[in-house]
């Protein structure tokens, strides 16, 4: 059983149809990248996947047991959070959020979590620092904690390494990898950085409004689509 | 014949109706603060204002059916305040357009009422500008009452609400509901500014609900920080307000909101020089 199954899916925003014909799974343990031009339904695939937006056709179902609050999220940055009065351990510990239910306040062990993540991305010296006077990658870094927080079976991000500069980027997808390898959590990213994605990935899903290819990395790197993103019948050989 | 401000204060603290006026306006400034904080920052503060002028109409429309202003003015500003939230996130109408149109609506409807029927009564004038201390014993503590509900609300759903106000998309992916807790915050705040009304009067309420949150922002860094001394800042300006405007012979709820303005200011000066150091 995997752990979300996209059967023949449409999306739409106001009618108009953004993406079609979208068939795959996410089994335990993926890595899948999400890769393709701008526009071409990236980002509304994963609002689709959180259940943040509902398919005009066909079905996305969760399945393993699978519920909304195992699931973190490292969404594009929103101009609404860059001047907002929160230090990083509180905007973290937002994330363990999922697992209170009901529960008015954080237990102990909610707190140690948010420290572990922050020590892990080593943002724990700026843990008392304002979220807003840090700098595009710290923040970035700081919204990853609490993605890890609220994360127990399926991680997605959006974009995570927009704005970063390449060793701040080579260090978050080295991180993402040892989440997925050592903590056993299923990862779905969407990126345009193509050499990358093909290098860590396991799974790749290339869209263009429908999907050109689905299938393994090794087996993407063979096909038509992907000699062709990758920049000719060469491509692959750079790698 | 300048009285010392020691006697001053004894003075005032000596009469029964201004002690009840004091109790009723610390609750309502602390509610006021504390929502403030989240209507600021989610970009809501606009809602509040609109909300005052729905409730200046539903106020007018009671007085004219000789019913009982808040019972009346309570459930119309609620049911306002789901629409306007229905309003703003759909994005479907322009939100300050639609804000716009709804509070200068009501606000229309209520002074036709109000020239139709009576003519502007005394109870009416009271909320247009605010009167502390024309408070009841009943209406005491039913605002009393209220404003408990929203301080009790507030600290329990307190990590909630900061998470949907912090990045509502991420609440929602994770499971949050945020859905109810905008609706959980349109209610809070529904009440707050018809409370409030009775206090600083519905066109300056909107003032006792953003400058506080505002004032602590120039410093503060901390939301836990921001929330306690905007709830300070909220209180003290209250209190000092209507000292003031006893020692003066100034309306109350003007000179509360005066005494926001000039901390607000004082603030903004250190903040620059804070951030400059």
């Amino acid at each position: 059983m995997a752990l979300i199954t996209c059967n023949e899916v449409s999306l739409a925003y106001e009618g108009k149809t953004v993406a079609s014909n979208i068939t795959f799974s996410i089994e335990e343990g993926d890595y899948l990248c999400i890769v393709g031009e701008n526009g071409s339904g990236k980002s509304t695939l994963i609002k689709g996947l959180l259940g943040l937006k509902q398919p005009s056709s066909g079905s996305i179902l969760p399945g393993d047991g699978l519920k909304q609050n195992q699931i973190g999220y490292l969404p594009q940055q929103t101009p609404i959070q860059r001047d907002f009065p929160a230090t990083v351990y509180e905007v973290v510990l937002s994330g363990c959020l999922n697992r209170c239910g009901l529960r008015p306040f954080y237990r102990k062990n909610e707190k140690q979590l948010a420290q572990r993540n922050m020590e892990r991305l080593g943002i724990l010296p700026i843990a008392s620092r304002c979220y807003r006077e840090l700098s595009g990658g710290q923040q970035q870094r700081v919204l990853l904690a609490r993605a890890l927080c609220a994360t127990r079976k399926l991680l997605l991000l959006d974009e995570p390494a927009a704005g970063l500069d390449p060793i701040v980027t080579s260090e978050l997808y080295d991180l993402v990898q040892t989440v997925n390898r050592e903590d056993h959590i299923s990862i779905v990213m969407v990126s345009h950085d193509i050499k990358s994605a093909v290098s860590h990935a396991s799974h790749i899903l290339h869209l263009a409004h429908t999907p050109l290819f689905f299938g393994t990395t090794g087996d993407y790197l063979k096909s038509e689509p992907g000699r062709l993103f990758l920049g000719g019948p060469h491509g692959t050989e750079s790698l | 014949m300048e009285q010392n401000l020691f006697d001053q204060l004894k003075e005032l603290l000596s009469y029964s109706f201004i002690l009840r006026s004091l109790a009723a306006g610390i609750l309502i400034a602390l509610c006021a603060s504390l929502l403030g904080v989240i209507l600021v920052l989610k970009r809501y503060s606009m809602i509040g204002d609109g909300l005052s002028h729905v409730g200046f109409g539903a106020l007018a429309v009671a007085a004219a059916m000789n019913a009982a202003p808040l019972q009346v003015a309570i459930p119309v500003v609620v049911i306002a305040a789901f629409f306007l939230l229905r309003i703003s996130e759909s994005g479907k109408l322009k939100g300050d357009a639609a804000i716009a149109l709804i509070s200068s609506g009501s606000l229309a409807i209520g002074v036709m009422v109000v020239s139709v029927t009576s003519g502007m009564n005394t109870d009416l004038m009271n909320y247009l500008f605010g009167s502390i201390l024309a408070i009841s014993r009943s209406d005491l503590l039913l605002s009393a009452g209220l404003c408990l509900i929203v301080l009790i609300l507030y600290l329990c759903f307190y990590n909630k609400l900061f998470a949907v106000t912090f990045d509502e998309t991420f609440a929602r992916a994770t499971g949050i509901k945020a859905g109810f807790y905008n609706m959980l915050i349109a209610f809070l705040t529904a009440i707050t500014v018809v409370l409030g009304m009775r206090m600083v009067g519905a066109l300056l309420i909107s003032s006792l609900i953003i400058f506080p949150s505002l004032t602590a922002m120039r410093l503060c860094k901390r939301f836990r920080t921001v929330v306690i001394a905007s709830a300070v800042i909220s209180v003290g300006c209250f209190l000092v307000g209507m000292f003031a405007s006893y020692r003066y012979n100034t309306p109350a709820g003007a000179t509360i909101v005066v005494c926001n303005l000039i901390l607000f200011a004082l603030f903004s000066i250190i903040g620059l020089f804070v951030r400059r150091s």
